[in-house]
């Protein structure tokens, strides 16, 4: 398929009915509603299914549903939407499901703004809704890469039984690029062990699909059987690109469209002759700390730019034991750094 | 009139006494005897059972097997 | 002289397991019936459910059927996602008055108005079991409980939601009734309303929704008997039998 011209939103939509998804269920949110409506519009085509839940409440739950019947199930919102499927997201991390869930983040917290932003870092790698359970959590930083990215979704989706989170910021959901979507076959594996509808298929074996276990101990196997997972992933599954990092002296930790700008920042700052360089973390959970190992003995400081008030800079003392100054760079509310704004930040700590 | 007979599954029988309430012809009671959860379970103690089937109808433990006696 | 066994314990329900519920509670009545009728319309192997929050909320250790838990009032939002994947399955939810008229208002309405093709089997027993006996929707004005202990009073909390009707409001349900498990003759009735729920969605006639009021002998502080008493002299005037839509 040669490259098209799309809107991110929409990529991100085509990109999944190509994967195979034929089943969407949300709500209406600013600055995705072109995904759900793109699904409306496309998804009977290919004998799927759009429903427009009443709330994303409902709709996340429509997902838990479809889900436990093993098909490629997607839903897409924006951060206080998401909030609101937190509890869903929940019991679909806890009875083991795949799915892919878009978020195309805003400005928070609350009702916020309807400009992009990154701020649902820590709702994504680290909370959102109760229990010691983790969304495989991607971040893309261009359209091709959140076509990829959607694509790659259910397959680990499936490996894992376990939701996935691409988190996307208005930016790329608003803007248009050159995409390139072809059709991609997705692994459901051995679905019909434990999916609903299966029962003759099983030998007339029902499957009972559930989080809850009131036995304490049962509970906690369980939980440790979950943490395998993430643990799994955290082997084998994580990634990650640096740039530049060889002979820098200043480090960008940055991923999303924040690292797309810091690109030319570096670009910029590189003509200058300083020594700048970037990681970009792709996978944010697993948080790709062996990317930070890389850092070399000639580094002298970590900037973590970010469209929020500094979610990742925990991450990014982890990854490198603390062992550089980290400090922050970012903007909020719908605001992005701009290239000058970086340049200038970066020029400020290398004196 | 049909004859029946109930046949009780004693150890999933509660004593909720709603079989007790439904027979038409009141030929239920709850025992004396103790079962293995500590209830006193059901009991057809005379006869007279009409196997209409209201006892198994009203059971919400599925406790109660019915059976319609054929005179030959 | 022969025999024949005119009434035995259906084949989908869980071998040797005993239920966690109150003796006499209505809960039991309705699971059965669920399950002879899954046996003689032989859809074992088809049917798919949702676990409510509530006392059932572990009634898949009594059914023996396909099952996944949905959280407290999503199982018609759940229920649609099963349904719309796999057409072919017959879906139903079985939920409470806390499940279905508190937390799940939005969810039941929207799937009743949307007509998705399954059956709702609502429980009544006018107050909330598993947490311990407090206000449900449903709890009659008057009618004491443990947050509402001078008794439902509707200047605080309004008077009590008869979903029958309300859900009847709606153009798309294709059949909506209200039965009870009062005693045989009831729940001879009930057993045909949830038969008539299964047939419609074998006939891709749309949403059903079947209301059983039932019982809390434990939290009404009734033995079981007197409860179904109290039901019928209390809750069925309020909430009064019969079929508010269907189809035909």
């Amino acid at each position: 398929m040669a490259k098209v011209l799309m809107k991110g939103t929409e990529a991100i939509a085509e990109a999944a009915i190509q994967a195979g998804c034929r089943h969407f269920f949300g709500y209406p949110i600013t600055p995705q509603n072109e995904i759900p409506e793109y699904m409306s519009a496309h998804l009977p085509k290919h004998g799927g299914v759009y429903i427009q839940g009443e709330s994303e409440v409902a709709s996340i739950n429509m997902v838990l549903g479809a889900a436990a019947t093993g098909c490629q199930v997607m839903t897409s919102s924006s951060s206080p939407g998401i909030s609101l499927m937190s509890e869903g997201i929940s019991y679909i991390a806890g009875s083991e499901l795949p799915c892919v869930i878009v978020n195309v983040m805003r400005g928070g917290p609350g009702l916020g703004g309807i400009l992009p932003s990154q701020a649902d870092y820590l709702q994504a790698t680290k909370g959102g809704g109760n229990g010691d359970y983790r969304l495989m959590v991607f971040a893309p930083s261009t359209l091709q890469e959140a076509v990829d990215l959607v694509q790659s979704g259910w397959d680990f989706a499936f490996k894992y039984r376990n939701p996935v989170m691409i988190l996307a910021d208005g930016f790329m959901g608003q803007m248009m690029e050159p995409v390139e979507i072809k059709p991609h076959e997705t692994d459901r594996r051995d679905v019909q062990s434990w999916a609903m509808g299966y029962f003759a298929d099983r030998g007339n074996k029902r499957t009972l699909i559930k989080s809850m276990n009131l036995t304490p101990e049962l509970l906690e196997a369980h939980n440790v059987e979950l943490q395998k997972k993430y643990d799994q992933m955290q082997q084998e599954d994580t990634q990650y690109e640096v740039l530049d990092l060889e002979d820098a002296e200043l480090v960008i930790a940055s991923y999303g469209t924040s690292a797309r700008i810091a690109k030319t920042a570096i670009a910029h700052l590189r003509e200058e002759g300083y020594k700048v360089g970037l990681i970009r973390p792709i996978t944010l959970f697993p948080f790709p700390y062996e990317a930070f190992e890389k850092i070399p003995s000639c580094t002298r400081h970590i900037l973590d730019i970010e469209m929020n008030m500094g979610q990742m800079i925990d991450d990014v003392k982890i990854g490198t034991s603390c062992k550089y100054p980290v400090s922050f760079f970012g903007h909020c509310g719908g605001l992005a750094p701009s290239v000058e704004e970086i340049e200038d930040a970066c020029k400020k700590i290398l004196g | 009139m049909a004859k029946g007979r109930i046949e009780v599954s004693e150890n999933y029988c509660k004593s909720c006494g709603l079989c007790v309430a439904a027979c038409p012809v009141k030929v239920l009671r709850i025992s004396d005897r103790i079962n293995a959860k500590g209830h006193r379970p059901v009991e057809q103690y005379k006869a007279g059972c009409i196997a209409c089937g209201m006892c198994a109808m009203s059971c919400p433990d599925a406790a109660i097997e019915v059976y319609r006696i054929e005179e030959e | 002289m022969s025999e024949t066994k005119i009434y035995s314990k259906p084949k989908s329900w869980m071998k040797d397991v005993h239920t966690h519920y109150c003796p006499g509670c209505g809960h039991g009545i309705a699971h059965r019936l669920i399950c002879e009728l899954i046996d003689e319309l032989d859809i074992q192997k088809d049917a798919l459910s949702m676990a409510p929050v509530g006392c059932a909320a572990m009634m898949y250790d009594y059914i023996d059927i396909d099952y996944v838990e949905a959280p407290h009032g999503r199982a018609p939002a759940v229920a649609t996602g099963i349904k719309r994947v796999r057409p072919d399955k017959i879906v139903f939810t079985y939920q409470g008055d806390g499940d279905l008229a508190s937390i799940g208002m939005a969810e039941i309405i929207h799937a009743a108005n949307r007509g998705e093709n399954f059956m709702v089997i609502f429980i009544n027993n006018a107050i909330y079991g598993m947490t311990g006996g407090q206000m449900a929707p449903t709890t009659l004005v008057g009618q004491k409980a443990t947050t509402c202990p001078l008794g439902r009073d509707p200047k605080l909390a309004g008077y009590p939601i008869r979903m029958c009707e309300l859900l009847a409001s709606l153009e798309t349900p294709a059949y909506i009734e209200r039965v009870s498990v009062a005693k045989p003759k009831y729940i001879m009735k009930a057993k045909a309303a949830i038969k008539k729920g299964f047939e419609y969605q074998l006939e891709n006639k749309g949403f059903s929704f079947i209301e059983i009021l039932s019982t809390c002998p434990t939290n009404w502080g009734l033995n079981p008997v007197k409860a179904f008493e109290w039901q019928m002299e209390n809750m069925m005037p309020y909430y009064p039998l019969g079929v508010f839509k269907d189809y035909e």
